[in-house]
């Protein structure tokens, strides 16, 4: 069988730059990195391989980005990830959610049949956990989303458990599917000394909008349905009202007041 | 795509066991405002085993003109597929103008699937919604970069214009009786009047067909959770940081947020070590919450905390370190040793109630 992992690269940290126009990200400016939440999906998938007979299960990265962004795929394959393709186009650039799950699905449809694709459940940085969802909904396949175990994969079925807020479902999906994954899903894996050799030496086959079976009109910042208008600072209206009590009676003190200012919000 | 074909404001309500869930009163709220400013019907779509009168009629009393109640024994528990076609035949026959659904674990997964089947827009947590001046489109905020920033995006040429929004981020509409009738499920879009023109509501059901319940998922079980109140759900969070040393000290933090009536989180440290499982986790890699107040025990604030919790509409801190980060988006702070701070706090919480008590008797 073979696992498709969509991932994305993503900047290393929260403080990135906008491009105030357009309201799009500038990748360049920051360490990029493979998007954290996308390590538990690279590593529910090793570990659904591990469970099987050797050369049972292949296992493929893909990610749309720039050309720079296989290295995040590099990393993958150094993990444990068999092969992967980039996904990269002018085209594609300023696609929102719905734009970029329709690129993903055409890419993945082009690999050929796929039992399964994990996802990672959001991206750290977009933060909407919509394309996984979305891809689903391309390729018209059933999904379960925040899956925080996978219990079993046999017989063209998992039984998986799904995280939410008041517990775990435990769903049985019929495949080809689509899960996203949660961080308690899977440890996620270090790269290996032989991962990395193979990450060095392999070659990423590299896919542009001409290569899949997409309609142009549903490409890139023109082809997707939602715009960025204005982007902004949140204006501060917190003023932290800071105290620090050297001894008891002050702590009390300060309880008694904070206690007082909660109840004067409605908030007991 | 004729947009002046699209009309009236929905709302995705969820039920859960039988009953309506209270973030569905939030997502009132904004479409009552916006139903206002469009000058049209605000309709309340939930999907659900079997619902009484009763429960759907609360969704008029909050604000509603209409309830379509999507009723079928598959559809007691969220499974995407069969909520997806349900939700999509609906958006079909009826073109709504705008979709806003809570982001839930069930908003967040079924809303992106049904854009994409609907070829409509969407923008995830939203924590604000407003409609441009002229142009009618629906402008939805929302954090952006760890929440550094705020994006406001609109969907110009697609409808329905679809948003998930943020639990907590408003006060829930308040119950104000109104007369219904109940019958089944008419397609409405040509007779969609402004909101609360006749001052009565309208429950309609709808009978979904064996093919929109298809699909390839299977409920077989549930574990619940051993926690009484859920973080997402929580009007308050107590979170528990690294300063708290060691899980051996977390009743501590437990007796301050049954104090407050508030759920236990806590840091990827926290978590990390194993002191708490990964449902408590709140920031980046774990949970986003909007609780009326947290209450940070021994949390420093890294960045990927605070894109967690920032848009608490009360925040406190303790912690001994001056410099925390934390105490830069709290509203209360105290600088002091956590295991002083939490019992001192915990005990005038219980003086005021028991105070309250008297007071009232």
């Amino acid at each position: 069988m073979r696992i498709a992992v969509p991932i994305k690269q993503v900047p290393e940290t929260a403080d990135v730059k906008m491009d105030e126009r357009t309201g799009t990200m500038m990748r360049d400016s920051v360490e990029a990195i493979v998007n954290p939440l996308d390590l538990y999906a690279i590593a529910a998938a090793i570990r659904i391989r591990e469970s099987l007979p050797a050369g049972e299960c292949e296992l493929v990265a893909v990610s749309m980005g720039p050309p720079s962004a296989a290295r995040a795929l590099r990393e993958a394959i150094a993990m444990g990830i068999d092969s992967a393709v980039l996904v990269s186009d002018k085209a594609f650039a300023g696609s929102d959610t719905w734009a970029t799950s329709y690129v993903l699905a055409a890419a993945i449809r082009k690999l050929g049949p796929c039992e399964m694709i994990i996802c990672g459940e959001r991206a750290t940085d977009g933060d909407t956990g919509q394309v996984g969802p979305g891809i689903a909904a391309w390729l018209d396949l059933p999904a379960v989303t925040y899956v925080g175990r996978i219990e079993s994969v046999h017989d063209g079925l998992c039984r998986v458990r799904r995280l939410v807020a008041d517990g775990h479902e435990l769903l049985d999906m019929s495949l080809p599917g689509l899960l996203t994954v949660v961080k308690e899903v899977a440890s996620p894996r270090l790269p290996t000394l032989g991962g990395k050799l193979r990450a060095k030496q392999v070659e990423i086959p590299h896919w542009s909008a001409g290569d899949l079976a997409v309609r142009p009109d549903r490409l890139g910042l023109d082809g997707s349905p939602t715009r960025v208008v204005k982007i902004f600072r949140p204006t501060v209206t917190r003023r932290c009202h800071k105290v620090a009590p050297t001894d008891q009676d002050a702590i009390d003190a300060a309880a008694g007041s904070l206690a007082d200012a909660l109840a004067d919000r409605g908030l007991l | 795509m004729n947009q002046a074909r699209h009309s009236g404001v929905w709302i995705l309500a969820e039920q859960s066991a039988g009953h309506v869930e209270p973030v569905s009163f939030e997502l009132l709220a904004r479409g009552t405002a916006l139903a206002e400013r469009r000058g049209a019907e605000l309709t309340a779509v939930i999907l659900a085993g079997r619902l009484s009168d009763r429960e759907l009629g609360e969704l008029i009393a909050r604000g509603a003109d209409r309830v379509i109640a999507v009723e079928s024994p598959q559809l007691e528990h969220f499974l995407l597929e069969p909520y997806a076609a349900c939700l999509g035949e609906l958006i079909a026959r009826d073109r709504p103008e705008i979709l806003i659904a809570a982001a839930t674990t069930t908003g967040r997964t079924l809303m992106p699937y049904v854009a994409v089947k609907a070829g409509a827009g969407l923008t995830a947590d939203c924590t604000e919604l407003d409609i441009e001046p002229g142009t009618g489109n629906l402008l939805q905020t929302r954090p952006a970069i760890g929440g550094n920033i705020l994006a406001t995006i609109k969907t110009p040429r697609r409808r329905p214009q679809m948003a998930t929004v943020r639990p907590h981020s408003t006060r829930p509409a308040p119950y104000r009786a109104c007369p219904y009738r109940a019958g089944p499920y008419q397609a409405g879009s040509d007779r969609t009047g402004p909101h609360r023109s006749d001052g009565t509501g309208r429950i309609e059901r709808f009978s979904p067909a064996v093919s929109m319940l298809a699909g390839g998922v299977r409920r077989v079980g549930f574990v619940p959770i051993d926690e009484q109140r859920t973080i997402e759900d929580a009007e308050a969070v107590v979170v528990v940081g690294r300063g708290i040393s060691k899980p051996g000290n977390l009743p501590l933090a437990r007796s301050l947020a049954k104090a407050l009536g508030a759920a236990i989180g806590a840091t990827r440290e926290v978590v990390d070590r194993g002191w708490l499982s990964y449902s408590h986790q709140v920031g980046l890699s774990g949970k986003t919450i909007s609780p009326r107040l947290y209450v940070g025990v021994g949390v420093s604030g890294s960045v990927q905390h605070l894109a967690g919790m920032q848009t608490a509409e009360t925040i406190v801190a303790i912690n001994n370190d001056p410099d925390a980060q934390i105490f830069k988006v709290a509203d209360f702070g105290i600088v002091a040793d956590l295991f002083e701070v939490v019992p001192a706090l915990t005990e005038a919480l219980g003086r005021r109630r028991t105070g309250g008590q008297q007071n009232a008797g």
